[in-house]
C-alpha cells in the first residue's frame, strides 16, 4: 500500500517527538496569538472583556490541541480524511437549513461553540485532495479524466459556501484547492488556461450586471464597485476602506502608541475587533508593527514550505504545503483588503481576529503540519 | 503498475513536488513584497495626509456664538438689545416615546400635528443624542408652564439663547435696520465667511446699521475643540479659544427727537433729517410709513410681509437717504451762490418778474403767474422764491457753475453713512446728458435745473447737509456713529467751503426773509422767539407736466388731483438764525405745497429739538 518511504510506524517515542517538533513555528504561532490578544485588549478600550479573555482561553485550548494533534501520527489523520471531508460537506448543507448569521447563514450554534463549517471545510478539502493525489498513479495526474474527481471535490464546497453567501471564504476554498492541484504536479498549462478562463468569468460577471442572469447579488456587486472606487460611498460601504486607510496611514513609522490609536479608540474603524483588526495594530504600532507582523507571517509560510520540501512522505509534504497556501491566503487577502488592494470580502486576520472557528481550525491545521513534520521519514 | 513505483520514479515525483513548492513559495513572497510595499506607501509616504484626516475625524469644532453688540442712542438709551430666547429642545435618547412627549407638550404650547410630524421625521434622521429645537421665542408664561411640567415630559429640555430685540421699533426701523437668520444668499456675499455664520439660524444684520456695521456688531465666536467618536458623541473638550462680544455702538441719534419726528410725520408718506449744523451729527432721521423690525427677527409672517411689499407708500424704504426727489426751489440757494461767487450778479442787482420768462418761442411760467413778483432783488427773490429771477441768473451763470456749487453743498454726493441704499441723487451736467440721452444740453435744461426740476434729484439727507453747509460755511459731513465701544468716532474739523462771507450772508438773509418776511413763502411757519428764529426755504416739486390747456382753464389745485399726481412738499431750514445749531430737511411725497405742508412740520421738529434740549439741560 505505501508507495513512498513510509512514515515511521510510531516507533519514535515521546521524547523524540518532542525533539522533532517544529518549535520555531510553534513560537511564531504563540507570538502571533499574543499579539492578537493584545490588540483585542486595546480595541476594547483597555479591557480583557469582551474579547481578549475569551480569545485567550480559546487560544490556550487551541494551542494545546495543536500540540496533541502534532503528536498523533500523520497516518491516523490520513485515515480520517474521507469521513472528515464528507462530514464537513454535511455540515455545510446543514448550515443552509439551521444556520444563522448577519445577512448570510454561516454558523451553527452548538451551544459550546458557534461553529463555522466553511472554516473546517478549507482544511478537509486540502486533506481530501492530498489523499487523492497520494493515491492515484503519478502518470495519470494530468490526464483530463483524472482531473474530474478533484475538481468535483473543490467545486462542491465552493458552491455551498458561495451560496451562503460568503464570497471571501468560497474564493479561499477554490484557490486553496487549485493550489493543492498545482503542488501535486498537474500540468501547468491547465492553470494557465484556467487563469484565462477565470479572467473571462470575471468579465462575464461584470457583463451580467443588471441582466436577468446576474451571478452575484447586488450586495456583492456593490462591494466590488466600492472597492474600485471607494469615494462612491464615503459614508456607506466605502467608509470601511476610507477609515481603514486613514488608520493605517496615521500610524506612520512608529505608530501612535499602544491604546492611543484615535481611529480605533473612537470607533471610527468598523469591525475593529474582527476583519479590520490589522488597522488597529498598524495605527498603534506603525510601520514597524505592521511590517513586523508581515515578517512573522512570511516566516511561518517559509518554515512550512521548507518542512514540506524536505518531507519524503508525499501525503505529508502535499498536506503541509497545501495548508501553508491556505494560511497564506488568509493573511494576504485580509491585509490586501484593509489596505485597499482587494475588495472587502470578509476574511479574518489569521490567529489575531476575534472569532473562534477560524482560530481553532487554523491551530488544528498547524497541528496537522506539526504531525507531518514530526512523523516524516527520517533517514 | 510495478514499474510505476520504482525508486527512480519516486525520486522524480518528489523532485517535481519540491519544484512546485519552490515555485509557489516564490509567488507568495512576491505577493508579500507587494503587501510590504503597500504598507510603506500608506504608512511612510502618505502618512502625513492620513494623520491629518485622522485629526479631522477626531476633532470637532463647536462654535459658541458671540453676543451681538448693543446699539444705543446719543444719550446711551438702548435701541437694539439682546433678550432671552426661550427655547425647547428634544433629545431622542432621553425619551422612550418621542411622539407621546410631543403630544403632551402640544397641550402646553402652540404645536400642531403637522409640526409634530416634522419634528419626528427630523429626529429620526439624526443621532439620538443630538438635541433638536422644537420651539423658540416662547413667552415667559408658556416657557415656565413647560418647565413646571418637565417631569411629565421626558426628553424635553428648556434652553435659553439670545435674540435681538428693538425698543421703540417703528421709529428707528429704517436707521437701525434689523437682523435675521443668515441665508445661503448672505453666505455667498462673503469671500471667506466667518465660521460662526454656519450656525443654523445665526442672526446677521439685513438692513440699516445692523447690516452696514455687521462685523463690528457681530463679535467673535468662542471656539470649543472637542474630541468626538465616530457617532459624533462628545468625549471631552480638548481646547477652548474664547472670542469676544460685538462692540457697543452709540449713534448720534436722539431717541426722543427721533420719536417726535416719527410721530409728527405719521400719517404721511414723508421723511425728515435733523442734524447739528456744526458737527454734522444726525439727531433724527425719519421715514414714514415704517415697519416693525421685531417681526423680522421672530420670522416674519407672509401676511405682514405681503402687506409691506404691496403698500404703495413703500414702508421698507428709508426715504430720508434713498428717496431721490426734484429739490425744487430749495436749489435756488445754490444758483444764487454760484451767481454771486462768479461775479455775474452784484449784491443789489434787480430783475423784473412779469410772471413768465421767454426763451425763444418757449414760455416759462413763474409759480406766481398773475402779474408776477415785480421788481426783485436777490434776497426777496429767495424769500418769495421767484422763478423768473433765477431763470435770468441761471441763463447767465450756466449749468456747469450751478452744478459745481450744488456739489460743493452736498448735492449729487453719496455720503458715507452706515445706512442701506443711500442715493447719490443727481446734479446733471452737459456731459452727463450727452452720455445718458445722447442729446446736447439746452438752455431750457439749465432753466429747469435752476428751479430744481428736470433732471436734478436730491434726498432729504443731502438737503439737510446743504442747509448745514450754507449755515456754517463749512464742508459738514453727516455723522451717525458717535462711538464704538466708548471710542469717539465723531469727526471734529471740517474744511471751509471757501465762499465769500458776504455771499453766504446774502443767501442766509434771503432764507431768513423767506420765513420771517410777510411776503416770504414760509411766513406762516415762522418762529416768533427771536432767540430761536429760523431761516429756511420752501420747495414744491412738480411731478406732472402742466399742459397749455390747463394753463388756459386754470391750474388744478393739489386737493383736486389724485394723490400720486400732487406735488412733493419740501422744506429746509436752520435755527437759530444768529447762531445756527440745527438744520432740518423734510420732504412729503405728494404733500402739496412746501409752504403749507412741509414748513410747519420742519418748524416743529426744530422747536422740539430746542425745547427738549433746554429741558434736558435744566
Amino acid at each position: 500500500m505505501f508507495i513512498f518511504k513510509n512514515a515511521d510506524e510510531g516507533n519514535i517515542n515521546f521524547i523524540r517527538k518532542l525533539l522533532f517538533f517544529h518549535w520555531p513555528l510553534a513560537i511564531l504561532i504563540l507570538a502571533t496569538g499574543a499579539f492578537g490578544i493584545l490588540m483585542l485588549y486595546s480595541v476594547a478600550g483597555g479591557s480583557m472583556l469582551p474579547w481578549a479573555e475569551p480569545q485567550l482561553i480559546r487560544f490556550i485550548v487551541g494551542f494545546g490541541g495543536m500540540i496533541i494533534i502534532g503528536f498523533i501520527h500523520i497516518d491516523f489523520w490520513r485515515s480520517l480524511t474521507i469521513p472528515a471531508y464528507i462530514g464537513s460537506i454535511l455540515l455545510l448543507i446543514a448550515v443552509m437549513f439551521y444556520g444563522e448569521g448577519a445577512g448570510a447563514q454561516r454558523w451553527i450554534d452548538l451551544k459550546v461553540i458557534r461553529l463555522q463549517p466553511s472554516e473546517i471545510m478549507k482544511v478537509t478539502l486540502i486533506m481530501a485532495l492530498t489523499l487523492y493525489y497520494s493515491l492515484i498513479p503519478i502518470s495519470r495526474k494530468s490526464s483530463p479524466l483524472w482531473l474530474i474527481p478533484p475538481l468535483a471535490l473543490i467545486f462542491l464546497p465552493t458552491f455551498l459556501v458561495f451560496s451562503q453567501p460568503d464570497l471571501g471564504t468560497s474564493l479561499l476554498i477554490l484557490i486553496s484547492g487549485f493550489a493543492v492541484m498545482f503542488l501535486a504536479g498537474v500540468n501547468i498549462w491547465y492553470f494557465i488556461v484556467g487563469a484565462f478562463a477565470g479572467a473571462g468569468l470575471v468579465s462575464a460577471v461584470f457583463l451580467s450586471r443588471n441582466t436577468s442572469w446576474q451571478f452575484l447579488t447586488d450586495y456583492q456587486m456593490g462591494r466590488i464597485d466600492v472597492y474600485l472606487n471607494p469615494s462612491l460611498d464615503p459614508l456607506g460601504a466605502g467608509y470601511h476602506i476610507t477609515q481603514s486607510k486613514i488608520a493605517l496611514g496615521s500610524g506612520g513609522l512608529s505608530g501612535r502608541g499602544f491604546m492611543q490609536g484615535t481611529q480605533s479608540q473612537l470607533d471610527f474603524l468598523p469591525e475593529k475587533h474582527t476583519d479590520f483588526i490589522f488597522t488597529t495594530l498598524a495605527e498603534e504600532f506603525g510601520y514597524f508593527g505592521s511590517l513586523g507582523l508581515l515578517i512573522i507571517y512570511a516566516l511561518m509560510v517559509i518554515f512550512c514550505l521548507l518542512s514540506a520540501a524536505k518531507n519524503q512522505y508525499k501525503f505529508g509534504a502535499l498536506l503541509t504545503s497545501g495548508l501553508a497556501v491556505m494560511f497564506f491566503l488568509y493573511f494576504f487577502i485580509n491585509m490586501a483588503m484593509v489596505m485597499g488592494l482587494a475588495p472587502v470580502v470578509g476574511v479574518p486576520l489569521p490567529l489575531i481576529s476575534w472569532g473562534g472557528s477560524a482560530m481553532l481550525v487554523l491551530l488544528g491545521a498547524f497541528g496537522l503540519i506539526q504531525s507531518a513534520h514530526v512523523h516524516q521519514p527520517r533517514g | 503498475m510495478r514499474k510505476l513505483f520504482s525508486e527512480q520514479n519516486i525520486e522524480k515525483v518528489r523532485k517535481s513536488v519540491s519544484r512546485r513548492i519552490i515555485l509557489l513559495g516564490l509567488g507568495k513572497m512576491t505577493l508579500i513584497g507587494i503587501l510590504a510595499w503597500r504598507m510603506r506607501k500608506l504608512q511612510i509616504e502618505d502618512s502625513e495626509k492620513y494623520r491629518l484626516q485622522a485629526e479631522e475625524n477626531r476633532i470637532n469644532m463647536r462654535l459658541i456664538p458671540p453676543e451681538r453688540g448693543l446699539i444705543l442712542d446719543t444719550r446711551r438709551k438702548e435701541l437694539a438689545v439682546n433678550i432671552g430666547n426661550y427655547k425647547l429642545v428634544i433629545t431622542r435618547e432621553e425619551t422612550s416615546n418621542p411622539k407621546e412627549t410631543l403630544v403632551k407638550l402640544s397641550k402646553l404650547i402652540d404645536l400642531d400635528d403637522k409640526e409634530i410630524e416634522k419634528i419626528l421625521s427630523n429626529i429620526s434622521k439624526i443621532s439620538p443624542f443630538v438635541p433638536i429645537t422644537i420651539a423658540e421665542h416662547l413667552s415667559w408664561e408658556s416657557f415656565s408652564k413647560v418647565v413646571l411640567n418637565l417631569p411629565a415630559l421626558p426628553g424635553i429640555s428648556p434652553e435659553m439663547g439670545l435674540t435681538r430685540h428693538y425698543k421703540k421699533p417703528t421709529s428707528i426701523a429704517h436707521v437701525v435696520g434689523y437682523v435675521g437668520p443668515v441665508s445661503k444668499k448672505d453666505l455667498e456675499k462673503f469671500d471667506n465667511p466667518d465660521p460662526v455664520l454656519q450656525i443654523p439660524k445665526f442672526q446677521i444684520g439685513k438692513t440699516g446699521v445692523e447690516r452696514e456695521l455687521e462685523e463690528t456688531l457681530r463679535g467673535k465666536a468662542s471656539l470649543s475643540k472637542v474630541e468626538v467618536n465616530a457617532t459624533g458623541r462628545i468625549i471631552r473638550e480638548t481646547e477652548r479659544i474664547s472670542g469676544f462680544s460685538g462692540a457697543t455702538l452709540q449713534l448720534t441719534l436722539d431717541n426722543e427727537l427721533q420719536e417726535y419726528a416719527y410721530q409728527r410725520l405719521s400719517g404721511l408718506c414723508a421723511s425728515s433729517v435733523l442734524m447739528e449744523v456744526n458737527s454734522g451729527k444726525i439727531m433724527s432721521l425719519s421715514s414714514v410709513p415704517t415697519f416693525d423690525p421685531n417681526q423680522f427677527v421672530l420670522g416674519i409672517s407672509q401676511k405682514y410681509w405681503d402687506s409691506l411689499l404691496n403698500n404703495k407708500l413703500r414702508p421698507l424704504s428709508n426715504k430720508a437717504v434713498s428717496g431721490a426727489y426734484p429739490p425744487a426751489s430749495t436749489l435756488k440757494m445754490a444758483v444764487a451762490l454760484s451767481a454771486l461767487e462768479s461775479g455775474i450778479l452784484s449784491k443789489n442787482e434787480t430783475f423784473e418778474c412779469p410772471g413768465h420768462f421767454d426763451l425763444g418761442d418757449q414760455r416759462f411760467h413763474c409759480w406766481k403767474k398773475k402779474g408776477g413778483h415785480g421788481k426783485m432783488d436777490l434776497k426777496q427773490a429767495i424769500a418769495q422764491s421767484c422763478d423768473v429771477y433765477f431763470w435770468e441768473l441761471a441763463r447767465k451763470v450756466g449749468i456747469e457753475r450751478i452744478g459745481n456749487t450744488a456739489k460743493s453743498l452736498g448735492l449729487g454726493t453719496k455720503f458715507d453713512l452706515p445706512l442701506s441704499s443711500i442715493t447719490q441723487g443727481l446734479m446733471p451736467t452737459k456731459s452727463w446728458k450727452k452720455k445718458k440721452f445722447d442729446q446736447p444740453w439746452r438752455v431750457g435744461d439749465t432753466l429747469n435745473a435752476a428751479v430744481g426740476q428736470g433732471f436734478t434729484l436730491a434726498s432729504p439727507l443731502q438737503l439737510a447737509v446743504m442747509t448745514s453747509r450754507i449755515a456754517s460755511g463749512k464742508a459738514i459731513e453727516p455723522q451717525l456713529i458717535k462711538s464704538i465701544d466708548g471710542i469717539n468716532k465723531i469727526q471734529k474739523e471740517f474744511a471751509d467751503l471757501n465762499y465769500n462771507k458776504s455771499s453766504l450772508e446774502i443767501i442766509r438773509n434771503g432764507m431768513f426773509l423767506s420765513v420771517n418776511n410777510a411776503k416770504g413763502t414760509a411766513y406762516k411757519s415762522r418762529i416768533m422767539d427771536e432767540e430761536t428764529a429760523m431761516a429756511g426755504k420752501t420747495g414744491t416739486s412738480q411731478v406732472r407736466r402742466i399742459s397749455m390747456i390747463e394753463r388756459e382753464t386754470g391750474v388744478l389745485k393739489n386737493e383736486d388731483l389724485p394723490w400720486e399726481k400732487r406735488d412733493h412738499a419740501i422744506f429746509v431750514a436752520y435755527a437759530p438764525f444768529k447762531n445756527p445749531k440745527y438744520a432740518v430737511a423734510i420732504i412729503i411725497e405728494h404733500g402739496g405745497s412746501g409752504a403749507q405742508a412741509a414748513a410747519p412740520i420742519g418748524r416743529d421738529i426744530l422747536l422740539n429739538a430746542f425745547y427738549y434740549n433746554r429741558k434736558s439741560i435744566s
